[in-house]
Order: C-alpha cells, then sequence, then structure tokens
C-alpha cells in the first residue's frame, strides 16, 4: 500500500476542476496548468526512484483488497511512461501558451488538457480492466472537445468520423470484457492473468483476445489507423502534439499489458498474428509517409510506422525486446511530441502545409531547421541519439527469436522514416525556388523556443545517457518478461 | 434464456451496425445508440441470468443476481449517454457550419 500512486491522477483531476472556475482569467489559467504538471512530474520522479529501490508499488482503493476493489499498480513501465507523459504535456502547454489564441484559452482548454492527462495517467496506472475502460473514455472525450474546439469546417468534420471511430471501438471493448467476464468471472488484471492460466487459453479465450487485439489496434492505429492520418491534421499544433505523443500510445501500452500480462499462453497464435498486423501497419505507414508532399500527412504517417514497430516489439516477446520496446516507446512519446512541435512551427512559418509551396527556409529559420533534421535522425535511430538503443534492442530481439521477414520490414520502416523525414527537411529548408514567395520572418514568443529546446535536450540527453535510462527500462521489461512478478506484487502482498 | 437474449442481441448489432453503413448522420448516430444497447444487454446476459433477488441485502433471499455487472452496465449507460448526446450537438453544428448531413459529402476536399 502506498498513497502517492494515486497522485499523478488526483493532481490533474482536481486542477482541472478549479481550472473550470477560472474560465476567464486566462493568465491564472496557464499559471495554475503549467505549475499542476510540474509538481506531478516532481511527484513521478519521486515515484520512479521508489519503484527502483522497492520494487511494484500497489493502492487498494478504499482499502478493498484484490481483487474486490480497485487497485492501482506502479510498476516500472507504467510510471516511466506517466512521467514521459508529463514531460510531453508540459512542453505542449508551453507551446500553447502564446500560439493557440486568447477565444480557445477562455473556452476550457487548458481544463480539457488536465482531463485529458487524467485519462492517459489512469490508463497507465489502473491495475483493472473496467477502470482502464473507463480512464479511455475520459481521455476520449477530451479529446474530442480539444480536436473539435475552435470550430472550424475542417475540425467538424474530422470530429464526425474521431467520434464514431471511437464509439465503435469502446463498443467492442465492452462486448469483449463482458465475454472475458462471462468466461472468467473477474476484472482485476492480476486476477484475470491467474484464471486464464488456470482455464489454459484454449480456442474461446484466444477470441477473446482478439476482440481486445482489434480494440486496441484501433486506439492505437496498428493496421486499423485509417483514421488517424484525417483527425490529426485538423487542430492547432500544440494540441496534435499531444495527440501524436499520448493517444496512440495509450492503445499501445494497453495492448503491451493485455498480451504480456493476461494473454500469453497462446503465443504462436496471437503474438505472431500481433507480428504480421505490425509488419502490415509498418510498410503501409512507410507507403503513406513516402507518398505525401504534405508535412501533416507525412507526420501522421510517421506515427503510424513506430506504432508498428512498438508492437513487433511486443510481437516478438523475449526479455531483450521487451527492454527494447520500453526503450523505444518512451523516445517515441518525447521525439513525437517535438516533431510535432516543429512541424507546426515550419508550417506556420511557410503559411502553409504543403511542401511544393516552401522552401529555403534554412536562411530564415537555421535553429528551427537544425532542429528538425536532429529529430528525424533521432527518429530513424542514429547512434547517439535517441531512438537507437530501443531499435536496436527490438531488432536483436526479433533476429534471435528468427522471425527474418519480421525484422527485415522492421529496419526497412526506418529507411521509409529516413526517406520521408529528409523530404520534408530538403523540401522545406533547402530547395530555393525563384517562384515561390518570399517568406517573412516570423518571430514566435519565447515560450516555444523555451519548449522545444527542452524536448531536443532531452532527446539528447536520452541517446548519450542511454546507458542510465537502461537502468529504468530493463526493469520495467523484467516484469513484462516475467508476469509473475507483477500478480505477485498485486494478489500477494 | 440466454439464448432468447443471445438472438435479440444479435438482432441489435446487426441493425446497429446496418445503420452506421448508410449515409445519412443521424442514422448512424440511431446506429450507435443501438449497438451501445446491444452491448448492455450482452454484459447482462453473458454474467448468467439465473434467478435470484434483486442485490438488496434488505431482501432476505436464498440466492442473489450478480450486482457487479449492473453496476459496469450503469457506467457505461451514463458514459454512453454523455458521449451520444455530445455527438448529437455535433452533428446539429456540423449541419449548420456545412449544410450537408450526407457522409458522402464529408469526405473532405483539399480546397478548403
Amino acid at each position: 500500500m502506498n498513497n502517492w500512486v494515486v497522485l499523478p491522477l488526483l493532481l490533474p483531476l482536481v486542477t482541472a476542476v478549479i481550472l473550470i472556475f477560472l474560465s476567464k482569467k486566462v493568465r491564472l489559467q496557464r499559471g495554475i496548468s503549467l505549475v499542476s504538471v510540474l509538481i506531478n512530474l516532481a511527484v513521478t520522479v519521486l515515484l520512479v526512484g521508489q519503484i527502483s529501490r522497492d520494487g511494484i508499488q500497489t493502492l487498494y482503493m478504499g482499502g478493498w483488497l484484490p481483487p474486490h476493489g480497485i487497485v492501482f499498480v506502479a510498476d516500472m513501465f507504467a510510471a516511466l511512461l506517466v512521467l514521459i507523459t508529463l514531460a510531453a504535456a508540459a512542453a505542449s502547454l508551453l507551446f500553447a501558451f502564446r500560439t493557440i489564441g486568447e477565444k480557445r484559452e477562455q473556452y476550457y482548454f487548458y481544463p480539457f488538457v488536465q482531463f485529458l492527462l487524467a485519462g492517459v495517467i489512469g490508463s497507465f496506472l489502473t491495475g483493472d480492466l473496467f477502470n482502464l475502460f473507463v480512464c479511455f473514455e475520459v481521455m476520449l472525450i477530451s479529446s474530442y472537445a480539444l480536436i473539435v474546439l475552435g470550430g472550424t469546417k475542417r475540425q467538424l468534420r474530422e470530429t464526425l468520423k474521431y467520434i464514431l471511430i471511437n464509439i465503435l471501438s469502446s463498443t467492442l471493448f465492452v462486448a469483449a470484457m463482458a465475454y472475458l467476464y462471462g468466461a472468467v468471472g473477474t476484472l482485476n488484471m492480476a486476477h484475470l492473468s491467474e484464471r486464464v492460466a488456470e482455464a489454459q487459453q484454449g480456442g474461446m479465450l484466444n477470441s477473446i483476445a482478439v476482440m481486445f487485439l482489434i480494440v486496441f489496434a484501433l486506439k492505437a492505429g496498428l493496421f486499423l489507423f485509417f483514421w488517424l492520418p484525417g483527425s490529426y491534421s485538423v487542430p492547432p499544433t500544440a494540441v496534435i502534439a499531444l495527440f501524436g505523443a499520448l493517444l496512440t500510445k495509450v492503445g499501445l501500452y494497453a495492448l503491451i499489458r493485455t498480451f504480456s500480462l493476461i494473454f500469453y499462453h497462446d503465443q504462436g497464435f496471437t503474438h505472431s498474428l500481433i507480428g504480421w498486423l505490425a509488419a502490415a501497419t509498418m510498410l503501409l505507414g512507410g507507403l503513406g509517409a513516402a507518398a505525401y508532399n504534405d508535412i501533416h500527412r507525412v507526420l501522421n504517417y510517421n506515427v503510424i510506422i513506430s506504432v508498428g514497430f512498438i508492437a513487433f516489439g511486443l510481437s516478438v516477446g523475449t526479455r531483450e525486446a521487451f527492454d527494447g520496446t520500453v526503450l523505444y516507446l518512451l523516445h517515441d512519446m518525447i521525439a513525437k511530441a517535438l516533431l510535432f512541435l516543429l512541424g507546426g512551427m515550419i508550417i506556420s512559418a511557410a503559411g502553409s502545409s504543403s511542401l511544393n509551396q516552401m522552401g529555403g527556409l534554412i536562411k530564415t529559420y537555421p535553429a528551427v531547421g537544425w532542429m528538425f533534421f536532429i529529430t528525424a535522425l533521432a527518429l530513424v535511430g542514429i547512434p547517439p541519439l535517441s531512438g537507437f538503443a530501443g531499435k536496436l534492442l527490438i531488432v536483436s530481439g526479433g533476429i534471435s527469436a528468427a522471425d527474418y521477414w519480421l525484422t527485415g520490414i522492421a529496419v526497412f520502416s526506418s529507411l521509409m522514416v529516413l526517406y520521408s523525414l529528409m523530404n520534408v527537411f530538403i523540401g522545406a529548408f533547402w530547395r530555393d525556388d525563384p517562384m515561390l514567395p518570399a517568406v517573412e520572418r516570423k518571430k514566435w514568443p519565447a515560450p516555444v523556443y523555451v519548449s522545444v529546446t527542452a524536448l531536443l535536450i532531452i532527446v539528447l540527453g536520452f541517446g548519450l545517457g542511454a546507458e542510465w535510462v537502461y537502468s529504468f527500462a530493463g526493469q520495467a521489461g523484467e516484469v513484462l518478461s516475467n508476469p509473475s512478478l507483477y500478480i505477485d506484487a498485486v494478489l500477494k502482498e | 434464456m440466454e439464448l432468447y437474449m443471445a438472438i435479440a442481441i444479435g438482432v441489435l448489432f446487426a441493425v446497429g451496425l446496418y445503420l452506421i453503413l448508410s449515409k445519412s448522420l443521424l442514422r448512424i448516430i440511431l446506429g450507435t445508440s443501438l449497438l451501445t444497447h446491444g452491448i448492455h444487454l450482452l454484459l447482462l446476459t453473458t454474467a448468467k441470468l439465473k434467478t435470484g433477488a434483486a442485490p438488496l441485502l434488505g431482501q432476505k433471499a436464498e440466492a442473489y443476481v450478480d450486482p457487479l455487472p449492473q453496476a459496469l452496465i450503469l457506467t457505461s449507460i451514463v458514459i454512453s449517454f454523455g458521449v451520444t448526446s455530445f455527438f448529437f450537438v455535433l452533428a446539429y453544428k456540423a449541419y449548420q457550419r456545412l449544410g450537408t448531413d450526407d457522409m458522402e459529402e464529408l469526405r473532405g476536399n483539399e480546397d478548403e
């Protein structure tokens, strides 16, 4: 029992409620929301330290012992994800302060961001399947509001599709849960894992597992990603950065948790299915990223490629691959937030998102250009930068598990990332075309530069200090590859 | 009894999915609400429809029905209620701004 475990969820929730009453006081809202996220960051750092010393921390809500009550479980994987979530959120908030516009700020932008954080953090920390569903809904409903806030025509149109897809996947989630409850009679994840092991995962539990796979694949954009490129290109930059860093990753987290903790008994069936879905995602995402000449599209398809890559790490399922998956997931959340913020800066500088209508920006914006270049290399996984360690571990895990085809596709997908991002870099920054309209130098306010610089420092530090980060990520990978650690921590304290 | 419920739920699912695949936005929203009805009945049914008293301790009975799915359904009902009302208002707003409720015409063009 450790009451600190609920604090990362409670802080954004309370902050959001307070901010609702201050909707017209914009400056106060900015201050409170940033301070709350920073305090939360400090709390989570302490929590991570505690987990690395004393092992998995649990909290039984209301003192009801599992499996009867709701339990919050902070293992290293969940705590690290909460930490990165808060870092990405702090940067997006800083970026939003002067770019999002007074109008949106007065209409509950900051409360929605805080509710989104509450949903995301709750999903990471919960140890109960139905509670996971509720946290998903908290996150999704705030994301509907954040996508449509502003109410332009494109936003309205894309939000309709986004909501419809998510209602369908939530409905399927409840259906899958109903079947699972009917089959084994519990909803606590650790207890589920025990019961599924007792019942021996056969035909029926496999089909329930595939239902969960479909649900989380819809949320994460694994193969069923058709909704993603459209809906992630309409909201303002700060919101897209928040979405690109967090939303699909929550689906991935749920996927990793479910298939490493509950349904891990028939890996030949479920995990090879995930592997082929991941390969298809990487290929299709790569094709999309290479095909478009529009910055929004290229970046959104890059989200899809990385989702496929992380799911590939899950499908390999060895200790090494899990370590790599955790490392890569952490890196990807930060790097994607940075990539979307820089992409938004390029679009607002050039006044268009089409690469055909920009060029030669390196003369006016050298800092943005080189930052984008470094971020692109980090996403590809060039050695001193942050993406390398995770990719290396996943790929070598794939080779030692003899998944040569899938590993080949995963390596090829890095090439597609490199090609598509360099295409953006060359198109936006180098090419000098006398036909293009001259771009006037636009000065962004200081918080914008602070937020992208902070993220860049994290990306660089993450790569240079990979050994140190690995000492934490290794603990997360250990729990993922050995679920009995998690079960013992929850059920047998 | 479960068999009849299963058939009824299957019909609700089929009708809901058929409506979601149609062109008009209003039919799609009706489809999602039929689908959620089906899901809630499914939750009730998979937890076994045995006979027993309502789960209230004041009723002195031999057996009670399972209280957990009822709590789950209650939670799920209010969530889907919130989402559906948001969806309706969004559809209304979209109809006002975009002037159509035909999903084919909402596909999106580059010229906006």
